[in-house]
């Protein structure tokens, strides 16, 4: 098991490396920092200008290699920007020249905030209605249901949002319709409507799949021997085939853990929570590379802690894997 | 019809060709698809499904609509301009004209509202710049169509070169293969293509080359598992020690029996297309601006959806077009999928 885990957190590194030189590739090379520097001072600015904001902010180097006289050979934008990236120092934004590290910091409990209770009560949901799905299988409430999936899965998320604010928030007035407060109940009646909406948008998509492995399940032998020897098929499908489905579904659904601190960009945007999505989507629209750049390797660090969650979390489920 | 595609395609003519070309390949390629007996089977079990073929006579509907606005015959018109205009007698309002609500006589204005020029014509209404919210609605699809098309030029060859190699050479190829899609894979796809468009600039061809980068890896991984199932069966150890050549073993044993695989994985991956466009849109970026796309109605409903009173048509048209399409579309790669495999499911 532990050679296995060391295995396959070895088999990550030649993968973080590969996105490190695709980001680097968009960022660096793709558009130089002049470009950059261009794009953030203004068509304006005096070339001294550029001069200092790249001084400022370490882009003044050569890009793979300091072949300069006198100068450290791996003193370059590629070596230095990789070395930042390992520790974790992810210096500072291009735009506002803050501290990514500290938007980061800020940006995680907002994000948690939203996407967790939506994780958490989505997935019991999403489990509960497939199940009940396989229950009634192959009859007209079943094919409806599937369809409604689909047809969930089929509207741009933004609609959700639109209709959301304007129907709950603005012509009912059930809940806020924009803003955010960290302070005890008032965060709870802010976000009650977009964690319902988030709910609603993955709904479709989760229901459906989780279905279709459901529904692999009852064909299995153990059912088959279950509901001969009399087992009600009600307790045969909330039991033993919840329990087994379980295994398939919790690695599946593991590996969506990490992303959950990434928070929603449209969500957050559309209702003004301070969150990691948000910070990205002002990233973009303020053309900030830094920030964009920072987040993105942020986000496959996620993917990859997701996906060695996962084998963690087969090895548990599974002895085969343990053992061999 | 749109400043950015002419300036994606050169000239009209090329256009034109080009989308001709398009049509009759994606054609030739069905009917050959047809002269294979999976498929045949395959389409026997499709004509009881009656949700299925529904789905299937939609999206042709949308094809044609999009087709017809992608021929161009002249510069600045479509043959679909030519239709709405002069055999339907649908127009748009003179450029200075701004929204009107359906059905209206005037601009939708409480100040000062102008008399149109079509009044009571427009049964969608009319968008910020005059423009038939009917017309537009219609036009998306030639947008869809044209994203759909080109991100499936590039991705559907290099998914399936990359996949049957991977599963058909195995060792270091396939070592290295999985090493390319493991590390794109890691990057979150919304992630990845904002960052791309974001360094390469805006435009329908840099949008069709990430969506394309990031669509290939499913395909891949789909073919590269199906191939290995493929290769260990009885037909290809047969062909092999007949001394077939790879090339044959590849072109005439295993692309044939993988070909429908393909087929539900452009269906599907054509829905995303769809779907993200609108998303990248209304992010920022997405398509140019003045282009005909759902994506653009929608994103431009946050301001229309904050006035007093609320202009509702234009994101109401571009929902239920693109809601037609991707759920068309969906509906059918399901149906594909029963029709294909009708053991599982």
């Amino acid at each position: 098991m532990f050679s296995y885990l060391i295995r396959r957190l070895l088999y990550a590194i030649p993968i973080l490396f590969g996105v490190m030189l695709i980001t680097f590739l968009l960022f660096f090379v793709v558009q130089p920092p002049y470009a950059r520097a261009r794009a953030i001072l203004g068509e304006k600015a005096r070339p001294a200008q550029v001069q200092q904001w790249l001084h400022d902010h370490g882009y003044d180097k050569p890009t793979y290699l300091n072949t300069k006289p006198g100068q450290h050979l791996f003193d370059s934008l590629f070596v230095n920007q990789m070395k930042r990236l390992i520790t974790f120092d992810f210096g500072v934004s291009d735009k506002t020249s803050l501290p990514i590290a500290k938007t980061f910091k800020d940006g995680v409990i907002p994000s948690l905030c939203l996407t967790l209770p939506a994780f958490v009560i989505g997935f019991i949901m999403a489990v509960t209605l497939s199940l009940y799905q396989v229950f009634i299988r192959y009859s007209a409430l079943d094919r409806f249901g599937v369809f409604f999936c689909v047809a969930l899965m089929s509207i741009p998320p933004m609609i959700y949002m639109f209709v959301g604010q304007r129907v709950l928030a603005m012509q009912l007035n059930y809940f806020p319709a924009y803003g955010f407060d960290l302070r005890g109940w008032q965060t709870a009646k802010f976000l009650l409507l977009p964690v319902t909406l988030m709910i609603v948008m993955y709904l479709g998509n989760d229901v459906r799949l989780y279905r279709t492995i459901f529904l692999e399940e009852i064909t299995q032998d153990y059912v088959r021997t279950a509901l001969a020897k009399g087992v009600p098929q009600s307790r045969v499908l909330f039991v033993h085939v919840l329990k087994n489905g379980m295994i398939s579904l919790i690695t599946l659904v593991v590996a969506h853990l990490p992303f959950l601190i990434m928070g929603s960009l449209l969500l957050e945007n559309f209702f003004g929570i301070p969150g990691l999505g948000n910070a990205l989507i002002h990233a973009i629209q303020t053309g900030d590379a830094a920030m964009t750049n920072a987040l993105v390797y942020l986000g496959a660090l996620f993917y990859l802690a997701g996906l060695m969650l996962t084998d963690i979390c087969y090895a548990f489920a599974d002895p085969r894997i343990r053992l061999s | 019809m749109i400043e950015s595609l002419h300036h994606f395609f050169g000239n009209w003519i090329t256009q034109d060709v080009l989308v001709v070309v398009f049509f009759a390949a994606v054609i030739g390629l069905l009917l050959r698809g047809s002269r294979n007996e999976r498929w045949q089977r395959a389409w026997k079990f499709m004509k009881g499904d009656r949700l299925g073929l529904a789905a299937g006579v939609l999206i042709i509907g949308y094809l044609i609509i999009g087709g017809l606005d992608l021929l161009q015959i002249s510069p600045t018109t479509t043959v679909f301009d030519w239709l709405a205009n002069d055999v339907v007698g649908l127009h748009d309002e003179p450029t200075k004209a701004s929204y009107s609500a359906p059905f209206s006589t005037h601009t939708f204005s409480t100040a000062k509202p102008e008399p149109l020029q079509f009044p009571g014509r427009h049964f969608l209404g009319t968008t910020q710049i005059g423009k038939d919210t009917f017309i537009q609605a219609l036009k998306g699809s030639s947008t869809a169509l044209l994203l759909g098309g080109l991100t499936s030029l590039i991705y559907l060859p290099l998914g399936i070169l990359l996949g049957i190699s991977a599963g058909y050479y195995r060792g270091w190829v396939d070592d290295a293969i999985q090493y390319i899609y493991s590390t794109i894979m890691a990057i979150p796809d919304i992630l990845f293509l904002i960052a791309f468009i974001m360094v390469f600039g805006k435009g329908v061809g840099t949008m069709s080359w990430a969506l394309a980068l990031t669509s290939w890896i499913s395909l891949c991984r789909l073919l590269r598992g199906e191939t290995m199932r493929l290769t260990e069966r009885q037909f290809i150890s047969a062909a092999r020690a007949l001394g077939q050549s790879h090339w044959n073993i590849i072109t005439r044993h295993l692309l044939p029996n993988v070909m429908h695989l393909v087929l539900i994985n452009f269906v599907l991956g054509f829905s995303g297309v769809v779907l993200t466009e609108a998303i990248l849109s209304y992010l920022g970026v997405g398509t140019p601006i003045g282009t005909a796309s759902w994506g653009q109605m929608i994103d431009g409903a946050r301001g229309e959806l904050s006035r007093e009173p609320v202009v509702w048509w234009n994101v109401s048209a571009a929902t239920v077009a693109l809601f037609g399409l991707v759920l068309s579309l969906n509906l059918f790669a399901d149906s594909l999928r029963r029709a294909f495999d009708p053991k599982r499911s």
